[in-house]
């Protein structure tokens, strides 16, 4: 073995490590504070008795599913049943290898970590399609195939959106961005002209990759029940719910890091910048989350297609064009 | 593959035609083409044990047949074997969204039936607790709409809980005066047990200031909302004169562009002296219906406004105070009073005589929202599981007088 | 290539913490007794009748089709996005014509009313 592999396999063990456990840390984190703050925008005051002031509800809530006892559905395919869980975790997970959370906490420094984090984002689609199908249940079925009517819309404007960093930055690298916007300037706070729409249109198509109002439409509890997870208890129940907040925790690194600079940032150590606008935008997406009501499956599409798909076209045209004539400011 | 296209293609001509829907069902194999979901009745959002069966193509509604029935308690029977002056708390249960008008819809039918005058303070009171019960019943209306659009994770959530604070403070105003929150028992026949205790005006006053205050809150979390918007308009479209032939009443034959409201047009209580200014929509979608119980709420906030400014002096139970169930005895005869609750008109109809002249031949009481749920195969078929939720929340049917 | 060996490691350490879930609720958990109506799919409390399947209409996998297309034209996109600084003025409006490409094609299947969902 040699040493470059060997220093690899540690570099790879020790930050996969940390960053996994991190991103769980962080969402239960994550979702102590959804709820004191849903609860706060509904006048409650949302968990108190777990720990000092709710603080151990997350763990309280793991806790509980995982004493549940395990249900598989009569006549339901177990082994699509018991993979789905699993890979949606893992997939959610992926993602976070390729974010660079300071300028050098990254777990694979990707030279196509773009590309690397669409095809695991668009991968999701796959457990959450294999639960519905497998399910045999009705509601499944039906969230199930929203879930993928809902990935052929929200795909083309993601695939757009990213563009536009890339194109600024000229690089397929997380970090190479992240690198060029600290020595440059921040694509979603300077330049305005593409770089805001680019984040608006990511974040739109990030709040529908990862399920949540106005676009939580293949779970939508007060149609389908809980959508694909309905049949699912226990630990796979608890595997689906955790999948979606790393999704979007993740989710939110990823615009960060794209759109607003990752790790760079004045008076304070990259970690704790990255982490504060990661965590600003999770806010704004329970924002978003406890203020709307959500759309419908063929509402989305038009939305995606018709006012997404141009904006996305025009934005990246818009981009190039940038790098091609504004004055000093792209090479 | 051709098939399923024509049928699709005729959905809005079948719903606004009034060609009976069903036929659509024809261009199918049931078997082969259609999933059968069954809709309820434990499902979160069909507002308690309402059950529908939906064909879906897809997610398509093709054919909707509702089922009601889960939460029958023979309540009709159990008043013909108890005496007139007991059955108040009974009824209480059956719209358990607006109690009070319940009581009254049933004792003006008794009074009707034994002869008895109600004094005039009484029958203010019965129309300023009508109103206040009007916003209460269309605020968890609205709120619980919300949920059904946007889920009790969400937003919908958000509105619902803000529209339950405001009706608490009316559950408030009427544990003031009955003791009860919710199941009253104040109505009598003749008159109101339980007269207005000292400063309720003032008390009225406050909570009507609070929720007129927020009503542009309201506006903006949920009708004013785009999303919401493209959500209802144009959803559930029910034709004015397929309304009528079924029998629908209230806010949602009114948001058909109806002119139609029992208080002005067949005025009881002290509708004849507080004339409401009825709210009419057209259009008659999901929107319009949810459209016209806003705009009723602030009606009725003004409603109210004058029934406790103008409350008259007297007594309340003047006739004679009925408390015994030999006091009241009918020597026959039938009667109908029908009432303009929140969901349309509450009708009673009460056969007296019999073998028993303290209690009723035969009682029988017509919900309103039976009647709305019986637009459901009409303006079902042509949208999809997640408009169903949608147009069943804006027919806002309280399955307790449903199945009574 | 050892760029790869932390992502799949990464993998693995998710697959640990899953496994980890799967234990915890074997041992935590009370044990199905596979009685045949306590795993019954549920379906509202209703006996659920009829096929359990989906029958969807072609227009289902006619965007599907366009979702193809277009995000693989999309990622068409990329090597010049990276590139592009170099090609200069001549890859823009290369692209140009490639974006108006895509574009005509958007036109043209909203035109053909193939974006209309379920009419």
């Amino acid at each position: 073995m040699n040493p470059a592999t060997q220093s690899a396999l540690i570099h790879g063990a020790v930050y996969g490590t940390i960053v996994c456990l991190a991103v769980l840390t962080s969402i239960a984190m994550g979702i102590w504070f959804e709820r004191k703050f849903a609860g706060r925008m509904q006048s409650r005051i949302g968990p108190t008795y777990t720990g000092p002031v709710g603080l151990l509800q997350p763990v309280a809530d793991v806790v509980k599913l995982l004493q549940k006892e395990d249900i598989i559905p009569r006549d339901a395919d177990h082994a699509l049943f018991n993979l789905a869980p699993p890979l949606a975790a893992i997939f959610s997970l992926a993602a976070a290898a390729v974010v660079p959370f300071s300028a050098k906490v990254i777990s694979a420094d990707l030279d196509v970590g773009v590309v690397y984090i669409l095809g695991v984002g668009g991968l999701m689609v796959v457990p959450t399609f294999m639960a519905g199908w497998s399910s045999n249940n009705k509601f499944a079925l039906l969230g199930g195939m929203r879930a993928i009517a809902q990935s052929v819309s929200y795909g083309v404007p993601l695939v757009l959106a990213t563009m536009v960093p890339v194109v600024l930055a000229g690089s397929l690298s997380v970090s190479g961005i992240v690198d060029w916007q600290a020595t440059h300037h921040w694509f979603a706070v300077w330049p305005i002209l593409p770089g805001l729409p680019a984040f608006l249109l990511f974040y739109l198509a990030m709040l529908a990759e990862s399920n949540r109002i106005p676009f939580d439409i293949p779970e939508a509890e007060s149609e389908l029940v809980a959508g694909i997870t309905t049949e699912y208890t226990g630990a796979k129940f608890t595997l689906f719910y955790m999948a979606e907040y790393v999704h979007t925790m993740v989710g939110s690194a990823v615009a960060a890091a794209l759109f607003f600079g990752g790790w760079d940032g004045p008076f304070a150590p990259g970690l704790h910048w990255m982490v504060l606008k990661t965590l600003l935008i999770f806010v704004s997406v329970y924002w978003v989350r406890w203020s709307l009501v959500r759309f419908r499956s063929d509402q989305l599409m038009d939305l995606c297609w018709k006012r997404l798909t141009p904006l996305g076209l025009g934005l990246v045209f818009l981009a190039a064009a940038f790098v091609q004539y504004w004055p000093g400011g792209a090479r | 593959m051709n098939q399923v296209i024509t049928v699709t293609a005729t959905r809005q001509s079948a719903v606004r035609g009034s060609v009976d829907p069903h036929l659509s069902i024809r261009h199918y194999d049931p078997d082969a083409d259609l999933m059968l979901l069954h809709f309820g009745p434990q499902h979160p959002s069909t507002h308690g044990v309402f059950r529908m069966d939906l064909h879906l193509d897809g997610e398509i509604i093709v054919k909707a047949t509702p089922y009601v029935g889960y939460l029958h308690r023979a309540v009709e029977k159990l008043c013909e074997k108890l005496s007139f002056v007991q059955q108040t708390p009974i009824v209480d249960k059956n719209d358990y969204v607006a109690p009070m008008t319940n009581e009254q819809a049933l004792n003006m039918a008794f009074e009707k039936l034994l002869g008895v005058e109600v004094p005039r303070r009484a029958r203010w009171m019965r129309t300023l607790f009508a109103e206040l019960q009007r916003i209460a019943s269309h605020l968890l209306a609205l709120g619980t709409f919300c949920i059904d659009l946007g889920g009790a994770l969400g937003g919908g959530s958000t509105a619902f809980i803000h529209t339950f604070r405001e009706r608490e403070l009316i559950l408030d105003l009427f544990e003031e005066v009955t003791g009860a929150r919710f199941h009253y028992n104040t109505h009598t026949i003749g008159g109101q047990r339980h007269d207005l205790p000292a400063g309720f005006a003032a008390k009225v006053n406050a909570a009507l200031d609070i929720i007129e205050a927020r009503i542009p809150e309201y506006e903006a979390m949920s009708l004013g909302n785009a999303i919401f918007q493209a959500r209802t308009k144009g959803v559930g479209v029910l034709d004015g004169q397929l309304a009528l032939e079924l029998g629908i009443t209230g806010p949602i034959l009114r948001a058909c562009g109806i002119d139609h409201d029992l208080r002005r047009d067949a005025p009881y209580s002290a509708y004849d002296e507080l004339v409401p200014k009825v709210i009419v929509r057209q259009g008659g979608d999901t929107y319009a219906r949810m459209r016209v119980r806003f705009d009723e709420t602030a009606e009725s906030i003004a409603l109210c406004r004058k029934a406790i400014d103008g409350m008259p002096e007297g007594p309340i139970n003047g006739y004679k105070p009925i408390r015994q169930p030999t006091m009241a005895k009918s020597a026959g005869g039938q009667v109908y009073v029908g009432i303009e609750t929140p969901r349309g008109e509450l009708g009673t109809f009460v056969i007296g005589g019999g073998d028993t002249p303290t209690s009723p031949y035969r009682l029988k009481i017509r919900p309103p929202s039976l009647h709305a749920l019986s637009a459901i195969p009409y303006i079902m078929p042509g949208a999809t599981v997640s408009d169903a939720v949608a147009i069943l929340g804006s027919l806002d049917p309280i399955m307790g007088e449903v199945d009574r | 290539m050892s760029a790869y060996v932390p992502m799949f490691l990464l993998f693995a350490v998710a697959a640990t913490l899953v496994a980890a879930f799967f234990l915890l609720s074997t041992y935590m958990g009370p044990r199905n007794k596979g009685e045949p109506e306590h795993n019954t799919p549920y379906e509202c409390g209703s006996e659920s009748s009829g096929g359990r399947h989906i029958r969807l209409s072609a227009k289902f996998y006619l965007t599907a089709i366009l979702f193809v297309v277009f995000d693989i034209e999309g990622v068409f996109l990329y090597p010049w996005a990276v590139k592009f600084r170099s090609l200069g003025l001549a890859g823009l409006v290369e692209m140009l014509g490639f974006l108006a490409v895509l574009v005509v094609g958007l036109v043209y299947v909203w035109k053909k009313g193939a974006l209309e969902w379920e009419k």
